[in-house]
């Protein structure tokens, strides 16, 4: 049996406006473990961070984070009561903004967030472009940016959305490196993930998502087992 | 001829500057909240009447004759009184209004316009009241070689450069500037991350209306203060923010100075094209650049 769970959603429902995106999601999560939610596009996985993050017209159900209700907790007031970071599927990197200025953006959500030295020291190719503007970065670097922006925060807690999407092979393999890292310092992790190769080896646990609800759980240690099962999930 | 030149220049400069300081808070407010604030110029008028109400009137309505309320308090509070009536206006009006589509928040703003212009049109005349304040300090000329130039609007260019160079700094170079940059172009993620958002939405509108009603005090002790006196310059002030770019802080600034001077030299050229030349421009900055001079494009 699983620790106490970090974050755990029940009965999650979720609309964008009056289209009603999720029907109930359960997932959890201990404290440093990662998960990862695989699915197809559309079947609700980034919605289902971006409800968590209170980032949807409605929501109802339950979120919990370290035992605390956060449902009717106002959205700007989620990730510093829940220690979150929240890494957006388009990246969400602030065109208007240098690169330095982009990663001391957020407010602190947590005690001991990463220093600009050891962020340096984790994403070197950072440092280099550390004065130019958001939009002159390329898809790699403004991914790195991404995550060392909340890292930054002293979020425990990292809401990752499709962090290899579109990126060069050699630049997924360094941020592989960068999540084992991250694990092993003991963040806890939530993974939205098409590249499956990606996530496989990193998670302790798979929640396949459809239709906006959790059609199956798979753990880390029976993926090769399943194999059959996910490929018939994913496969479109 | 020269001298004409520079002279023009100058008075062109002056109003460029009240230009500049308009259209920075239009497009301010433009950026992070979308709306087009059309009782911008509305407000400038408030801050004109603030002052004269400050001046002449608050003394009568405690009963104590003869108790003023001077030009340079009036310059701190102003902005403040107006800001806060902005405040206000986000917060009980245009708030309800951001989930439909713009042209609502600029309708609404349009007609706070029309209720603040009857409001002071009915208490005071549609007819002007000069301003009664104007410091000692700034009374009388300074001979600037080739003019003999009030000393008030050498002033009034000063200080109001100042404010623009000051709030481009802040927007541009500060934290508290950042987090309205970012706001500006994904408010849902900067919320995502933990700022108050709406209460930014808030103050920023406070701020840029506030910027208003200073114009309007610098205005009062050089044009007479009247309930129309918005009306005439909001529209200019649109060209302003047209040329230089929606939301575009360096181009409110930089296109509001320079459209001042433009104006201003034309007299010297061709008189009765002074009044129109603004909009030549604006349309050929359309025709070239849909976006404005500083606008991004797309």
């Amino acid at each position: 049996m699983m620790a106490a769970p970090l974050l755990k959603t029940s009965g999650l429902n979720a609309w964008y406006g009056e289209s009603h995106v999720l029907h109930g999601v359960d997932i959890e999560i201990a404290e440093g473990e990662l998960i990862t939610l695989l699915g197809r596009n559309g079947a609700g996985r980034t919605t289902t961070l971006r409800a968590i993050m209170g980032m949807v017209s409605r929501r109802t159900g339950s979120v919990t984070i370290r035992g605390r209700e956060f449902i009717d907790v106002a959205d700007h007031r989620i990730a510093p009561l829940g220690g979150i970071g929240y890494c957006p599927e388009e990246r969400g990197i602030f065109a208007s903004l240098n690169v330095e200025e982009n990663l001391m953006l957020p407010p602190s959500v947590g005690k001991d967030g990463m220093s600009l030295d050891e962020i340096y020291v984790m994403f070197p190719n950072l440092k280099e472009v550390r004065k130019r503007m958001g939009t002159r970065l390329s898809g790699g670097e403004q991914q790195m940016l991404a995550i060392a922006r909340i890292l930054r925060t002293g979020a425990k807690l990292l809401l990752l959305d499709e962090i290899t999407e579109g990126l060069a092979p050699v630049i997924v393999k360094a941020l592989g490196e960068a999540i084992v890292r991250l694990k092993a310092q003991g963040y806890t992790i939530v993974l939205v993930e098409q590249n499956f190769r990606f996530a496989a080896p990193l998670a302790d646990r798979h929640y396949v998502i459809e239709h906006g609800r959790v059609i199956d759980r798979i753990e880390g240690g029976d993926v090769a087992a399943s194999m059959d099962r996910l490929n018939h999930y994913l496969s479109v | 001829m020269l001298k004409l030149l520079l002279a023009q220049g100058m008075l062109g400069l002056n109003n460029g500057v009240f230009y500049a300081m308009m259209s920075l808070g239009l497009a301010v407010i433009f950026g992070l909240l979308n709306v087009v604030n059309f009782a911008h110029g509305a407000l400038y008028m408030l801050g004109a009447f603030v002052a004269l109400i400050l001046y002449s009137y608050v003394g009568l309505w405690f009963g104590v004759s003869g108790f003023h309320i001077g030009f340079w308090p009036a310059l701190i509070l102003t902005p403040i009184i107006v800001g806060g009536f902005g405040i206000l206006i986000e917060r009980f009006l245009l708030r309800w209004l951001y989930k439909f589509d713009p042209i609502y928040s600029l309708l609404l703003t349009f007609g706070v316009t029309l209720v603040l212009q009857g409001l002071f049109v009915n208490i005071f005349s549609a007819s002007g009241t000069p301003y009664p304040g104007m410091p000692d300090a700034l009374k009388g000329v300074v001979n600037l070689g080739f003019m003999m130039f009030p000393k008030f609007r050498l002033f009034a260019i000063v200080f109001s450069l100042l404010v623009c160079a000051v709030v481009w700094y802040v927007i541009e170079r500060t934290k508290v500037g950042a987090l309205l940059r970012a706001g500006t172009e994904n408010p849902e993620l900067v919320k995502a991350f933990g700022v108050n958002v709406p209460l930014m939405v808030t103050l920023t509108f406070g701020f840029g209306t506030g910027l208003a009603g200073l114009a309007g005090v610098l205005a009062a002790p050089i044009y007479s203060v009247s309930p129309l006196m918005g009306a005439d310059l909001i529209i200019i002030i649109f060209a302003v923010v047209v040329i230089g770019g929606m939301g575009s802080i360096m181009g409110a600034v930089v296109s509001g100075i320079a459209l001042g001077l433009i104006e201003g030299v034309t007299k010297v050229f061709y008189a009765p094209a002074a009044n129109t030349v603004i909009f030549f421009l604006m349309v050929i900055v359309l025709l070239v650049r849909p976006s404005g001079l500083f606008g991004r494009e797309g």
